[in-house]
């Protein structure tokens, strides 16, 4: 019974056995390139996407909401082509979900109007009299933080330079604030006057909804 | 009487917080499955379903679950070792330490400060309090572990050291982040990888925070509380090594179907189907313990506790196996079914066994009578119709749900769209809050109980430290 009298020797017996499995399932494929696959066809997040993803995280979405379309004929009906692993490859952290107390949305960019989101994300209610989606119209009352936008684009190194992230911020910016923006009447609807102007929270999260699966209808559209 | 020679401060410390969080976890809990039907509860951004329930799950595991756990293994560690813990005042500066984390997380949580990762949300610098209080905690076990002056390890020490060594890798490795600022980071791995090396600790910390621990508290207390001996040690022993091996495989049975390498998720598969057996290893050895001696279940009211607590381990680790077939998975996952599965294993085997480790200890500690069994009975009667309304609920709807997605008109077309699917699971819903509602009332007894106990004790010194 000599293990069973030596405590040192059991825990590093016991962390021995518990990294097999660690090793084989989760530390190898770590080092295998086509777990992760890297695709052409699939870019990274802009710097509004990239900020709306990180709002989506704060807001815990990801409680109720998957982001993967399985193989499977009803689901790939109801959400369009399943999810594939070069989709994730700028993902950090991963947000498939667990729950889907509501629909997947890996596939719901371009599925609905910008304007779409801004009413359904004021009033979920209001569009779905039986939704149980909490309302996210405060995300309009908020300006957009870009204070760290550039440092996060070069931690995740999606390659973009710092002129580029401020560039593309700029760019949605003028898109939503224009006067000929096809949701303007919505964004109005939603938004205080005094941040018409400005990029705020829901115009940052709605971009990335919009980015969702984009990538991969692209590219059925070019077949 | 004779002054204890243990350090039963901190035993009783851990013991408070571990009431204190499991009400506060689970009046959390009955707001966001009110949330769940009637969203106008979503009041403010900080009480959003998003964000609380979070606060929730963490509340609860971390909070109620670890306070609890480090409550009965510090006991047994001086129990079964014969020797008081070697540095008390560092057990009291880890109690400290935990409540500031748990209160830190609810707080930054609730703030939106949160990395998505299953129950690793925290962000970076609670990640890095959390492994110092894990540290303090093994200091203190492995100390005691060598100064002690029962040679032989019972089973129960094997657990807590195999907990204690596996939370480190599972925490660490799946908490590798990239801090952008003091509130927000990124993970170091992307995509596929991240999703792999999450539900492997995400599994794991189910595992040896929900099962593995929970063991050494039943191997313990369930004999000390009847002085029966345990069934058989060399099946402890088999069911020992080949649980902790087995465990780390199965991560990927949450990822199936999902664009995690196929072979990964088949052998997840594999590994589940064998935990069957170590897991009813302990199931047996639980029954059998009690062989010739049943009438304990009527006249030991502790008896029923454990036993239904690892008949629910065993119900647990059953369906947990079958849920992970792909052909079962693919119509229960993301359902309410998963839902109702986690908690059988929380709110019955889990609260039930340490429900029944407390009620030993407490008295035992305060040198006094429990103050009514008669609550107690009560008790364990409310959170166990509670639980079995809260998760039968969920495991109907989660049929209703999983067999609405599916269901395809003679064309070929959905029958339902999303929101059908959802309206109906309304009733439920209901019911479940209405479970809840009753195991709330069968946990605020137990509190009282617990409380009652130690208030009426009689003057008695309980952190007598001084060597014998």
């Amino acid at each position: 019974m000599g293990v069973y009298s030596k405590p040192v020797l059991f825990a590093v017996l016991s962390a021995a056995v518990i990294l097999v499995g660690t090793v084989v399932t989760v530390f190898i494929p770590m080092l295998m390139p086509s777990t992760q696959p890297v695709s052409d066809y699939v870019k990274p997040y802009t710097a509004v996407e990239l900020e709306g993803r990180d709002l989506y995280i704060r807001e815990g979405c990801n409680n109720c909401h998957t982001q993967t379309v399985r193989p499977l004929r009803t689901e790939v009906l109801r959400y369009g082509e399943y999810s594939k692993p070069e989709e994730f490859a700028y993902d950090r952290p991963f947000l498939w979900g667990s729950r889907r107390t509501g629909p997947d949305l890996n596939r719901v960019g371009g599925k609905y109007p910008d304007s779409w989101h801004y009413k359904h994300m004021q009033s979920p209610q209001g569009m779905f009299e039986k939704s149980n989606m909490p309302p996210y119209g405060w995300l309009a009352e908020a300006r957009l933080d870009t204070r760290y936008t550039r440092k996060k684009i070069s931690i995740l190194g999606y390659g973009y330079s710092p002129d580029e992230v401020s560039a593309q911020i700029e760019a949605y910016k003028a898109k939503v604030t224009d006067a000929a923006y096809e949701s303007k009447q919505s964004r109005d609807e939603v938004t205080p006057e005094e941040l018409r102007g400005e990029l705020t929270e829901m115009d940052a999260i709605i971009a990335y909804m919009q980015k969702l699966g984009r990538d991969v209808k692209n590219l059925e559209a070019e077949r | 009487m004779k002054e204890s020679p243990y350090e039963y401060q901190v035993v009783r410390g851990f013991t408070f917080s571990a009431l204190f969080w499991l009400i506060v976890g689970l009046i959390v809990g009955l707001w966001i499955a009110f949330e769940m039907f009637y969203p106008a509860l979503n009041l403010t951004p900080w009480l959003s379903f998003g964000r609380l329930r979070v606060v929730h799950t963490n509340g609860l595991g971390l909070g109620f679950g670890l306070a609890g756990i480090f409550a009965c293994s510090y006991y047994i560690l001086q129990k079964l070792t014969r020797t008081p813990l070697v540095f008390p005042r560092l057990a009291r500066a880890h109690l400290y330490l935990f409540n500031a984390i748990i209160v830190m997380a609810a707080l930054t949580l609730m703030a939106g400060m949160n990395t998505t990762k299953e129950y690793a949300e925290l962000e970076w610098p609670l990640d890095i309090a959390v492994v110092v209080m894990w540290v303090m905690f093994a200091v203190n076990v492995f100390a005691t572990l060598i100064k002690r002056r029962e040679k032989q390890l019972y089973v129960s020490l094997w657990y807590i050291i195999a907990m204690t060594v596996t939370i480190a890798v599972l925490y660490i490795v799946n908490n590798l982040e990239v801090p952008v600022n003091l509130f927000k980071s990124y993970s170091l791995y992307a995509g596929v990888n991240d999703a792999n090396v999450e539900w492997w600790y995400g599994h794991n910390i189910v595992g040896f925070i929900f099962t593995i621990p929970i063991l050494a508290m039943f191997y313990y207390f369930l004999p000390v509380s009847t002085g029966l001996p345990l069934f058989s040690h060399r099946l402890s022993i088999i069911s020992f090594w080949s649980l902790i091996f087995a465990y780390l495989w199965t991560g990927a049975h949450h990822l199936m179907l999902s664009p995690v390498p196929e072979w990964i998720q088949t052998v997840a598969i594999a590994f589940s189907i064998f935990l069957i057996a170590p897991s009813w290893g302990s199931v047996v050895n639980g029954y059998y313990t009690l062989q010739g001696n049943w009438e304990q279940i009527r006249s030991n009211y502790l008896v029923k506790f454990f036993i239904l607590g690892i008949t629910f381990y065993g119900l647990q680790t059953f369906q947990g196996p079958t849920q992970g077939l792909r052909t079962l998975n693919s119509f229960f996952h993301f359902t309410d079914w998963v839902v109702g599965h986690v908690h059988m294993g929380t709110m019955g085997w889990v609260t039930l066994t340490i429900s029944a480790s407390f009620y030993y200890m407490i008295p035992k500690i305060s040198n006094n009578q429990l103050h009514s069994i008669r609550i107690a009975n009560v008790h364990f009667w409310l959170i166990l119709v509670g639980q079995l309304i809260w998760t039968v609920t969920m495991w109907i709807g989660g049929i209703q749900q999983g067999a609405m997605w599916k269901a395809t008109e003679p064309d070929g077309s959905l029958t339902y769209n999303f929101l059908d699917a959802l309206a109906s699971l309304y009733p439920y819903y209901k019911l479940r809050f209405a479970g809840g509602v009753v195991y709330f009332v069968g946990i605020v007894l137990f509190v009282w109980n617990i409380i009652m106990t130690i208030r009426t004790a009689k003057n008695q010194p309980l952190n007598a430290n001084k060597e014998v």
